[in-house]
């Protein structure tokens, strides 16, 4: 990678500021509809469930459409930390990232020996079963839901997902990533290039659901109320739609992914229905005549605003 | 003692109803899964579709049960065959991923444009069937459990003749076992997808109807459940596996029956996707699968 400081990443870092700084600001002035705040947070979130969604499905190539279930996992733990047992906000979001860590460990090591279509629809099983459980304890409220008090600003939101995209992207670009990007081109020639194939998947579905708990928690602690439904599969669906509709592999696509795809949601959060027929009908058309994604697996850069941009680099917009 | 048996012989009659349902849904899953390696998502959605069109054919057009269940099948065959040769046709050669994908979204466009067109509001359908009931020892069998064992049962019946004996049904085995081999032989391999569709999903109406007279009542959500736990019963008899479907299906009705008879009904769906996972983890190829080797 050469240095560590380079023309990319200052470019990047002054325009996370600026994103945050107008933010922020118009907070602060109290400018900002409540609307837009709102949807802005929720930006934020699926920003962390699309790019770790996009590590599991686009990065190493396994397909899972379980991710609400992770998310639900963090978020009704960060909520019992906090409601339960009066615990700070960042432990409670902790805890609830690193138990929804431990739920992707233990059903991944069985699970990922499954391949494609079967894995696709254990993780969706999981993924209902977590929903179901959580329905039927009464400790966390049953169906009529769980409310928490909402402690999560947009300093928290915004902090904590570009923490989480950096940690995610340096991932990427570890040995470790590469050895998961190789396990994705074909897992058979990884396997006889030496690469522990099952212990790269495993760790690439334990961080993914680690970030995935971790914005459950976000979630929760922002939203007044959690219930079950919330995680049903259609919650997994519209994370899927994000990774794919950016590109599966690309970490700035999935970004973009969320961008779009919240706020076209907000945009049409007064007609549910049809914002549901236009995602299904964007995700066949995209799939027949664009099945890479709007970016495909390459990234998007600022490379053309400089003379030698780096290869690569990510960048958030 | 006598109680228990009584309590166990009911559960067995309630799991046959709901086990047929589930066997017609995945006779679908399963045959489409043989012939194009494709998990068709919106298979559920196909079910609900034929349910409204008998509930259509019911209370606008006042017909009898078995005119309205025709006019369902054929409707939901037409849908199936359009569905396939206008999204998963053109990805035929893509990865099993993009397909997939594409079942999703066909799945949540059925839903989400069903309640459109016809209101997301539930819809009773209307008493097609005699409210006789039968007391046999204690066990409560309603006229419309004995309707729907039957109907599920010809119609399996029906579709083991066309696939075993048929020209379009051995043109089906043919395509299943070796797309390219059976295009060589001049099969026309296009038709024999569209007609595998076209069987699957008027399968799947049959059952819609079944539910929507059995239930009562019908909404455009309906087939997303019984949708994936008609999967989960194709899964568990081995997918691409006719015979599989059916064992499958009746064993997981019995199964939930149970479950609800031992007054946890409120887990049912999560011991259906419970089977799910370890029927995977334990015997992926299902329990009528054999197990084949992956060529490097």
């Amino acid at each position: 990678m050469g240095k560590r400081i380079n023309r990319q990443s200052v470019v990047t870092l002054l325009g996370v500021l600026l994103v945050y700084a107008i933010v922020q600001g118009s907070i602060l002035m109290d400018i900002l509809p409540p609307f837009v705040a709102l949807t802005l947070i929720q930006v934020c979130i699926f920003i962390i469930l699309s790019t770790s969604l996009n590590l599991i499905n686009g990065i190493t190539g396994q397909f899972s459409i379980g991710h609400a279930g992770f998310m639900a996992i963090g978020a009704y733990m960060a909520a019992i930390v906090v409601v339960k047992f009066q615990g700070p906000l960042m432990l409670a979001l902790l805890a609830g990232a690193l138990v929804s860590a431990l739920a992707g460990f233990l059903i991944g090591l069985p699970t990922l020996r499954l391949k494609g279509d079967y894995l696709a629809i254990a993780t969706l099983g999981f993924g209902e079963i977590v929903r179901i459980i959580f329905l039927n304890m009464e400790y966390v409220g049953g169906a009529s839901g769980f409310s928490v008090p909402k402690t999560i600003t947009w300093t928290w939101a915004f902090w904590l997902m570009v923490i989480s995209v950096v940690i995610i992207r340096n991932f990427i670009y570890s040995t470790h990533g590469r050895a998961c990007i190789s396990i994705r081109e074909n897992e058979i020639a990884a396997d006889v290039m030496g690469i522990n194939t099952t212990k790269y998947k495993i760790m690439a579905f334990t961080i993914g659901a680690f970030f995935a708990g971790l914005a459950g928690g976000i979630y929760a602690n922002y939203l007044y109320i959690i219930q079950p439904l919330t995680f049903s599969f259609l919650k997994s669906f519209d994370i899927l739609v994000m990774v794919v509709l950016g590109g599966l592999g690309s970490l700035t696509g999935s970004i973009l992914g969320a961008v779009v795809m919240t706020v076209v949601s907000a945009a049409l959060s007064g007609w549910p229905e049809w914002r549901l027929v236009i995602t299904a009908i964007l995700l066949i058309v995209m799939m027949i005549f664009r099945p890479k994604g709007l970016l495909g697996t390459k990234e998007f850069s600022l490379s053309f605003l400089g003379k030698k941009g780096e290869k690569n680099a990510s960048s958030k917009d | 003692m006598g109680n228990v048996t009584e309590q166990v012989l009911q559960q067995i009659v309630n799991g046959l109803s709901l086990g047929s349902i589930y066997a017609l849904v995945a006779l679908g899953y399963t045959m489409v899964y043989g012939i194009i390696k494709l998990i068709n998502f919106a298979h559920g959605d196909v079910m609900m579709v034929g349910a409204y069109a008998g509930w259509f054919a019911t209370t606008t057009l006042h017909l009898s049960f078995i005119p309205a269940l025709l006019i369902a099948m054929v409707v939901s065959a037409i849908l199936g065959v359009l569905i396939e040769r206008i999204a998963y046709k053109p990805l035929r050669n893509a990865t099993r991923i993009a397909s997939l994908i594409t079942a999703i979204g066909v799945s949540f466009f059925l839903e989400y444009g069903g309640m459109l067109v016809v209101s997301p509001q539930m819809r009773t359908y209307p008493p097609v069937f005699p409210d006789t009931i039968w007391n046999v020892g204690g066990i409560i069998i309603k006229y419309g459990d004995i309707v729907m064992i039957l109907t599920s049962i010809i119609l399996m019946i029906l579709l083991h003749v066309i696939v075993k004996y048929s020209k379009i049904g051995k043109a089906m085995r043919a395509v299943s076992f070796d797309n390219e081999a059976a295009l060589l032989m001049g099969i026309n391999v296009n038709n024999t997808i569209s007609a595998t569709f076209a069987i699957g999903s008027a399968l799947a109406a049959a059952a819609g109807v079944l539910m929507g007279v059995y239930f009562n009542t019908i909404n455009p959500l309906m087939g997303i459940i019984p949708g994936l736990k008609a999967f989960v019963a194709a899964v568990l008899g081995g997918i691409g596996i006719i015979p599989g479907a059916m064992v499958g299906g009746f064993f997981l009705g019995l199964t939930e029956s149970f479950v609800s008879g031992l007054g946890a009904s409120t887990w049912r769906d999560a011991v259906a996707f419970l089977i799910l996972i370890l029927v995977l983890i334990i015997k992926p190829s299902g329990l009528f699968g054999k197990n084949i080797r992956e060529k490097v």
